[in-house]
């Protein structure tokens, strides 16, 4: 069996080597244009920021690919011909598959802002946005950062690093309020603020402004404010890598349509990770997932039904984590910005606003749904397990300990929270 | 790949304080060098204070900023800086020790006048005049302590780092600086109660061991303490608490290691071929002194009818390579270079035997959250030990590995919370998460 996997992220590299473990006789091949090995994505800021080199972030040593007969190609997939089930790339040559898996990752969301392609003006995802991340930064004294999700926090940091003034600008009124509850937005808004970075809220971007050599000398905002800066971070979001496939006939709609097994509208074609979008996705699940996380999760199911073990996508119990200069933040289950009225939600957070736990429970049963940890490090398996088996918020919070994660010596906040439970009980001031 | 571009990244801008540290620091070895021509003889007390002071005043300027500053990483720039990245800087620091030791154990005469700095401060602890191995040792524990304090600070926000090196810093100055001075004040026999076989291989050597128990009954339990660490206290410490309760917490070599090689840890080599190098070198040491000490052993009891001289020559070539050259030369003066445990990694008889305590019969592992791990790849960088950490992380696997000196900064470092190190039941410790999802 050939099989040809297009992007060598966590999605198709860890695609191929699942295949490899499954199939010890199959002819892989790994097609990529942005580098010549697997490198970890997550890791372009600590690049950035001198914490670690590029060759720290490939997580396999450069001989592992020939030693598990994983061929890799540097090129970019031009076109795609499925009927004589071939591969064309820029350079001329092509290559044929019996099954092809498309992992092509995502690409920065621009949404025709005036100036949106002025030098110094840029998203981040790749490795070359990198690169070219360090030309437009070199000896800028300030820059402003559109959008604020995750991209746009890490962006944030490594401009900091650097020294650069750093002003953000969030449509809505709290940092990733889309994402995170009041309280926990608050907090972490409150953190990047003492970091030094200038969040300013309920303020989009307008037009991007020039000077003569078509460089960024500034931005407009909608609130009529006009900020100079040298450096524009474009970090509204990212969408599926799919422009290589516009004139061909496979479905897509947002992304490449795929079902539950990743097969796409043509046989033999699979798509997975950022690029896919599930025709139905499950309730409460998103269409397009595009995390680190599900990247592994689905090119591990895909696997088994690419060696004949046909097996369904189950995302399993949700979790996320991320950190936000020095806060860590993990989440697991069920935890919406704002709960429905079959929910009821437990917040704790500790004086010193660098710590906070959230519970989110079914009034009904008072199951438990969902937590938010913010600067305290939860076991996932017991959360996944407290989760799955309906456990009560009143077990939950007698055993915390069970599941904290924090280093040893660290102080220990589960009997604080337990007696803020306690408290919250007597007082009935349940949200 | 054009790599090159990124690691050439421009550096931040200096600390103006940690550069003032900086230059303290380089006044404090001009001294050092100014006293070692001559001088220090005829000014011992002025040269002692002077060195002295302005490495201490350096190291507080240095590590005011890490004091100050947010709690938290402080990487920022580490890849990028000359001293910490294998730059011209580090390589003139690696042939400054290296030259240093290679003066200090063949050629002390030329230290002379740094040694004489250093009477008056022998004379009040040991009630003799000072040697080179006593400027060795102060010089030694002034590092451990000033870097100690810069390392606290840097890793201020995490109470295990803080803990460990108090108590590294504890070892250093009172078990391997003050109390042996004391004991030969008092006339007693120089013994260093924080160091045992086969580190300190010496201890379980025939010849010490009868001198110890004839100097009298504190030798006795010199003796006594010696083979109770090495034959009980740390098989039950290691079971319990993993290698880290001596290399990371008690160990003079990592005192040195973990605060003044710091600035280092990420330039260990972390690829498969040098873990390969690793266990064949460090464990032909452990059997080079077992054997020796075995030798050593049977040629006494036999009264030296069998072996002659041939186990002495062995025992001397032992300290030369290995107590010497490897420990000291290479293992310190290539800090810049190959990372700060270079002589933990590759040469330790006591590491060694630890390892295969900690990974054979432990409770201690570094948990791995469930499928937390991003592969981003601090925590290898980041390993002093050069363990591929991220091998593990990224499968959910424990990390349980012979060389694992459990510092904690993999933990530390991790920007998801992935890592934690801890001992739980030794049941069960091999075994990685699976999803839920994929169990059948």
């Amino acid at each position: 069996m050939n099989i040809v996997i297009i992007g060598n992220g966590i999605t198709g590299i860890t695609c191929a080597r699942n295949i490899r473990k499954l199939d010890s006789n199959a002819f892989i091949t790994v097609i990529s244009e942005e580098s010549e090995h697997f490198f970890s994505r997550t890791a372009l800021m600590y690049i950035y920021m001198g914490h670690m080199k590029f060759e720290h972030t490939k997580p396999y040593e450069d001989w592992f690919w020939n030693k598990n007969r994983i061929s890799l190609i540097r090129a970019y997939v031009k076109t795609l011909n499925s009927k004589d089930k071939t591969l064309h790339f820029d350079n001329g040559k092509s290559i044929a598959y019996d099954k092809l898996i498309i992992a092509s990752g995502s690409i920065p969301n621009k949404f025709g802002w005036p100036g949106e392609n002025l030098y110094g003006v840029q998203g981040l995802y790749s490795i070359q946005d990198l690169e070219q991340m360090e030309r437009n930064t070199k000896n800028i004294s300030s820059a402003v950062i559109v959008g604020g999700g995750l991209i746009g926090i890490e962006m944030a940091e490594m401009l900091h690093s650097r020294k650069i003034e750093v002003k953000m600008l969030i449509r809505e009124n709290l940092y990733w309020s889309n994402i995170l509850p009041r309280e926990e937005a608050q907090l972490i808004g409150k953190h990047i603020s003492a970091h030094g970075i200038d969040l300013r809220f309920n303020t989009e971007l307008r037009e991007i402004i020039s000077d003569d050599q078509d460089r960024v000398k500034g931005v407009l905002t909608n609130t009529g404010e006009q900020f100079e800066c040298q450096f524009v971070g474009l970090t509204a979001g990212v969408k599926p890598n799919i422009g290589f496939l516009e004139k061909h006939e496979l479905e897509t709609e947002r992304g490449i349509l795929i079902n539950e097994y990743f097969e796409t509208s043509i046989p033999d074609i699979y798509a997975a990770g950022d690029c896919a979008q599930f025709r139905n996705p499950k309730s409460g699940e998103p269409a397009v997932e595009q995390l680190w996380y599900t990247g592994k999760m689905q090119s591990e199911t895909l696997a088994r039904t690419i060696c004949g073990d046909k097996s369904a996508y189950n995302r399993g119990i949700w979790f996320n984590s991320a950190k936000f200069f020095d806060l860590e933040y993990q989440t697991y289950g069920q935890v919406l910005p704002e709960i429905n009225d079959q929910q009821k939600s437990f917040y704790w957070e500790h004086l010193n606003g660098k710590h906070a736990f959230r519970a989110n429970y079914s009034n009904k049963d008072e199951s438990i749904l969902g937590f938010n940890f913010i600067g305290i490090r939860f076991r996932q398996a017991i959360a996944e397990d407290w989760i799955r088996e309906h456990k009560t918020i009143d077990f939950v919070i007698q055993n915390l300990k069970k599941g904290w994660f924090d280093p040893e010596f660290s102080k220990a906040y589960y009997n604080d929270i337990s007696h803020s439970y306690l408290q919250s009980l007597k007082g009935g001031n349940e949200e | 790949m054009k790599d090159i571009s990124l690691s050439i990244a421009s550096p931040s801008a200096a600390n103006p304080l940690q550069k003032m540290g900086a230059a303290l620091t380089a006044c404090a070895i001009l001294c050092s060098i100014i006293a070692a021509f001559g001088v220090g003889k005829s000014h011992p007390l002025l040269f002692f204070f002077l060195i002295t002071g302005l490495f201490i005043s350096g190291g507080i300027f240095y590590s005011i900023p890490y004091f100050k500053a947010q709690a938290g990483i402080k990487n920022d720039g580490i890849m990028q800086n000359s001293l910490s990245s294998r730059g011209a800087i580090a390589w003139g620091i690696a042939i400054l020790m290296t030259g240093f030791y290679i003066i200090l154990y063949w050629f002390p005469y030329y230290l002379e006048g740094l040694i004489r700095t250093m009477d008056p401060l022998s004379m009040m602890l040991r009630g003799k005049a000072s040697d080179q191995w006593f400027l060795y040792g102060a010089f030694y524990t002034l590092a451990v302590l000033i870097m100690g304090m810069r390392f606290i600070a840097k890793y201020k926000f995490s109470r295990y780092h803080i803990i460990r090196t108090i108590s590294v810093m504890f070892f250093q100055l009172g078990f391997a600086f003050l109390l042996p001075a004391f004991l030969l004040k008092l006339n007693q026999p120089e013994f260093y109660f924080s160091y045992f076989w086969p580190l300190k291989y010496s201890y379980l050597f025939p010849n010490d061991l009868d001198y110890l128990i004839q100097s009298g009954n504190l030798g006795v339990f010199m003796v006594f303490w010696g083979l109770v660490m090495t034959f009980i206290a740390t098989p039950i410490l290691t079971y319990n608490f993993g290698k880290r309760w001596y290399c990371s917490w008690v160990c003079g070599c990592g005192a040195l290691a973990e605060t003044l090689g710091d600035p280092y840890r990420q330039n260990s080599d972390k690829s498969l071929k040098a873990w390969k190098i690793e266990r064949w070198m460090v464990h032909s040491v452990l059997v080079f002194i077992t054997l020796t000490t075995a030798l050593l052993w049977l040629n006494s009891w036999k009264s030296g009818t069998i072996l002659g001289d041939a186990s002495g020559l062995f025992s001397q070539w032992y300290g030369f390579l290995i107590g010497s050259v490897f420990s000291g030369v290479i293992g310190t003066g290539f800090y810049p270079i190959m990372g700060s445990r270079v002589w933990c990694r590759f040469g330790c008889p006591m590491a060694a035997i630890l390892g295969l305590f900690q990974r054979f019969k432990s409770k201690f592992r570094i948990t791995t959250n469930g499928g937390q791990c991003i592969s981003c790849g601090n925590c290898s960088t980041y390993c002093e030990m050069g363990i591929d950490v991220r091998a593990y992380a990224q499968k959910g696997e424990n990390i349980i590995r012979a060389s694992c000196v459990g510092c904690g900064v993999c933990s530390s470092v991790c920007p998801r919370g992935v890592l934690k190190l801890e001992n739980l039941e030794e049941e069960g410790r091999f075994i990685p998460y699976i999803r839920h999802e994929d169990k059948k």
